[in-house]
């Protein structure tokens, strides 16, 4: 089966998942990441011409402030014209499908696409029905996968960490609703963690997760013994609601992230979290803020990511 | 019109004919097999040297898409696919739109489908009105209308009340009930097998038990009701062996699977291929051996194509979204010689899949050439190669995992009551 997202001389042509992509490619991300970064004067990182003259489209279908503000940011640092569509309240409600829409886009002469979704796959659709000259690059779909945000975990991993293969890895929380989770695991992985963890209660974990290269623990303190990153993932407010848990007092005194099942860690351990939050749910005030934390280093690290992956598939 | 199909290899499983034999048609039967009858001046005369001769093809489910749903196909297409797939008789499930729930709709769909003067079309009736799993149709009823099995399609029947009572009334007539295993709790959102891939691909799933504890339920009743049951596109391993175990019981039931499942597993779904979203989702390798092991000994009595066309917009959509279905009355044969072959089976043996089983599930005098039986007649060339390609299908659903796909054995001719009805350019 053909590798989607590149091109016949195995380069990247769109960014849909951190699966299947080569380590070559990861690391060629994150060095031009810090390339913006190091650029940089002071916290604000230059604004460089890479994507002068071209389109960029923002695809939202489902909302997002955070990740659609970064990515604009980056297509701007990078001198793109960027085009944010808030589709939710627009073109599908009067029916028009996904790749109408996608067409009529590519007809105003869109040179990118950043698309998030609520399906799983709709970013893989998108990538197969547009023309060769056009990039699509996955901003979120469904439960699949959310490359940029595993991205930028990695480069803050990498940032904190330097290395990656002698490192012990927990990803806490809803692994089974989580695409970050998904993108982060084959990532990790690809990039050669050696020892990846998931810890969660079983409601919130997929079939056969093990085969993704992951140990299942659903002992908290066990799971985070000697790690050295913790990733928590965000929980949903929604998931209270149904079967799988039965309120978030009880998830949080198992599976929120404190001070003392951080004591578990190594002492110099880095906490991470994609956002937002739900602090007292699955992390205490007092761990998001606290030392070990490095999740606003997360947000900033974002734009130079996605600077990254912007300017890569736009071969400059 | 009198008949003549010359020197071609003539399979017939349960008359125990595979040889090279000649077959004589008169008044739309056979007259005769091997020598010509006494005085017999055919009208035609088809030369099958090189080809295939068999019963015409017996689909258990097809759905044609009448009433309700032209715009994905129309009854004309939809039988102009399946004599063009070699097939002769067909069943189609009640979902159309309205169900099949009432003796008029029924009456009209089997009026249509005479007048079109092709395969014979055997409509499956709604078990319940509206295919709700409230209230009981009028199966007596429709069974005069033409209804030769009554199903819920893939519609749900939660209350096991109403489904006991089905079967009851059922039972009473001696009607089968054909039910297709799945908990509709447990398969609620559910678009993909729940193992490896959609766990990577992040889909919603539907595990195995959805199946197995439907289908416990239904062996259950059928024991308590003495209902005839049929185990419509049995998925998984699991279930296979809870059917393996109730027929060597003894209980009067039988199964078939789709030709998809037979060959395809969740791994096909590779990245998000909408033409991979079927119902029911297609599992493990390990669940599509054990389907083809049981095909093989008996378990399951009958492949059938489980033809649902559906129109090409609706596929391009996230996998999720997009609607579910394949076409696949013209892949068929192909797909049973493709298992023929894999499963190193004799042909013969491998045809009674779609002859002389299904035709008993059916309980027609139907699946075989014995002299005097309707001459319902499939002439293949089975070392044909073709690639399955939208303009190769006569079916308005273009959509199938086979797509691109090169399959052996092609239709030359389709006769229906000894009357040409199809045949080849």
């Amino acid at each position: 089966m053909n590798n989607p997202q590149l091109n016949k001389n195995g380069e990247l042509q769109h960014l849909l998942s951190t699966e299947g992509l080569p380590a070559r490619i990861l690391f060629e991300i994150l060095d031009r990441a810090a390339g913006f970064i190091e650029g940089a004067a002071g916290n604000e990182i230059k604004k460089v011409p890479l994507l002068a003259g071209k389109s960029v489209f923002n695809l939202f279908f489902e909302n997002s402030t955070r990740t659609r503000t970064t990515f604009e940011i980056a297509a701007k640092r990078l001198s793109a014209d960027v085009i944010n569509l808030n589709i939710g309240s627009s073109s599908t409600s009067k029916g028009e499908t996904l790749l109408d829409t996608v067409d009529n886009l590519c007809a105003m002469h869109a040179d990118m696409f950043i698309v998030r979704h609520a399906q799983s796959g709709a970013a893989h659709l998108i990538a197969k029905h547009v023309a060769p000259n056009i990039h699509v690059i996955n901003a979120g779909d469904g439960r699949h996968a959310h490359p940029t945000q595993a991205l930028l975990d990695m480069y803050t991993i990498r940032h904190y960490k330097r290395e990656f293969h002698n490192l012990r890895v927990a990803i806490v929380g809803d692994v089974l609703h989580s695409r970050v989770a998904r993108s982060q695991i084959h990532a990790l992985t690809t990039l050669g963690v050696p020892e990846l963890r998931v810890v969660a209660p079983k409601t919130l974990l997929p079939t056969d997760v093990g085969k993704l290269g992951v140990h299942v623990y659903h002992d908290m303190a066990q799971g985070l013994q000697d790690v050295d990153v913790v990733m928590m993932l965000r929980l949903q407010n929604e998931r209270m609601q149904g079967a799988l848990l039965p309120s978030a007092q009880e998830y949080f005194k198992y599976y929120g992230l404190t001070q003392d099942k951080l004591a578990q860690a190594r002492p110099d351990a880095i906490v991470m979290h994609p956002g937002p939050m739900n602090r007292g749910v699955e992390i205490d005030s007092s761990v998001a803020d606290g030392s070990h934390s490095v999740i606003l280093p997360q947000v900033t690290f974002g734009i130079a990511v996605r600077m990254a992956v912007m300017s890569l598939l736009a071969g400059k | 019109m009198r008949i003549h199909i010359k020197n071609g290899h003539l399979i017939d499983p349960r008359n125990g004919i595979d040889a090279q034999q000649d077959l004589y048609i008169a008044s739309g039967r056979v007259v005769a097999v091997g020598t010509a009858p006494g005085g017999f001046v055919a009208n035609q005369v088809i030369d099958a040297s090189g080809l295939t001769v068999v019963p015409g093809l017996i689909d258990l489910a097809a759905r044609l898409r009448e009433p309700g749903y032209e715009y994905r196909a129309t009854l004309e297409s939809e039988m102009d696919a399946a004599v063009a797939g070699g097939i002769t008789s067909l069943a189609c499930p009640p979902d159309t739109d309205p169900p099949l729930d009432e003796p008029g709709l029924v009456e009209m769909l089997k009026h249509r489908a005479r007048q079109l003067n092709q395969a014979h079309l055997y409509p499956v009736g709604a078990l319940t009105h509206g295919l709700k799993g409230g209230e009981l149709t009028e199966m007596a009823e429709l069974t005069d209308a033409g209804c030769i099995a009554f199903s819920q399609a893939d519609a749900p029947l939660t209350d096991t009340r109403v489904l006991m009572r089905a079967m009851q009334y059922a039972a009473t007539f001696g009607y089968s009930v054909w039910l297709r295993p799945q908990d509709s709790f447990l398969a609620k959102d559910g678009v993909a097998h729940d193992g490896e891939v959609a766990t990577r691909l992040g889909l919603p799933a539907i595990p195995v038990c959805a199946e197995t504890i439907a289908l416990s339920t239904m062996l259950r009743l059928a024991r308590e009701t003495g209902a005839r049951l049929h185990i419509c596109r049995i998925s998984s391993a699991e279930g296979v062996d809870m059917i393996r175990a109730a027929k060597r019981e003894g209980l009067a039931l039988s199964c078939d699977v789709s030709m998809n499942h037979t060959h395809l597993s969740e791994m096909d779904i590779g990245f998000f291929d909408a033409n991979c979203h079927l119902v029911p989702p297609l599992r493990s390798l390990r669940d599509r051996e054990a389907l083809r092991a049981g095909l093989l000994d008996g378990t399951i009595d009958a492949l059938c194509s489980n033809h649902s066309p559906v129109d090409e917009d609706a596929k391009q959509l996230p996998f999720a979204e997009a609607e579910v279905g394949a076409t696949g009355v013209e892949l068929l044969l192909p797909l049973l010689l493709k298992w023929a072959e894999q499963a190193k089976l004799p042909l013969a043996d491998a045809l009674t899949k779609l002859t002389t089983r299904p035709a008993r599930i059916l309980g027609l005098d139907a699946g075989h050439l014995a002299v005097g039986v309707a001459a319902d007649i499939c002439i293949f060339d089975a070392q044909h190669y073709w690639k399955v390609e939208p303009a190769a299908l006569k079916s308005q659903g273009k959509n199938t995992p086979f797509l691109g796909m090169e399959l052996r054995g092609k239709v030359r001719y389709t006769l229906v009551n000894g009357q040409v009805v199809y045949k080849s350019a």
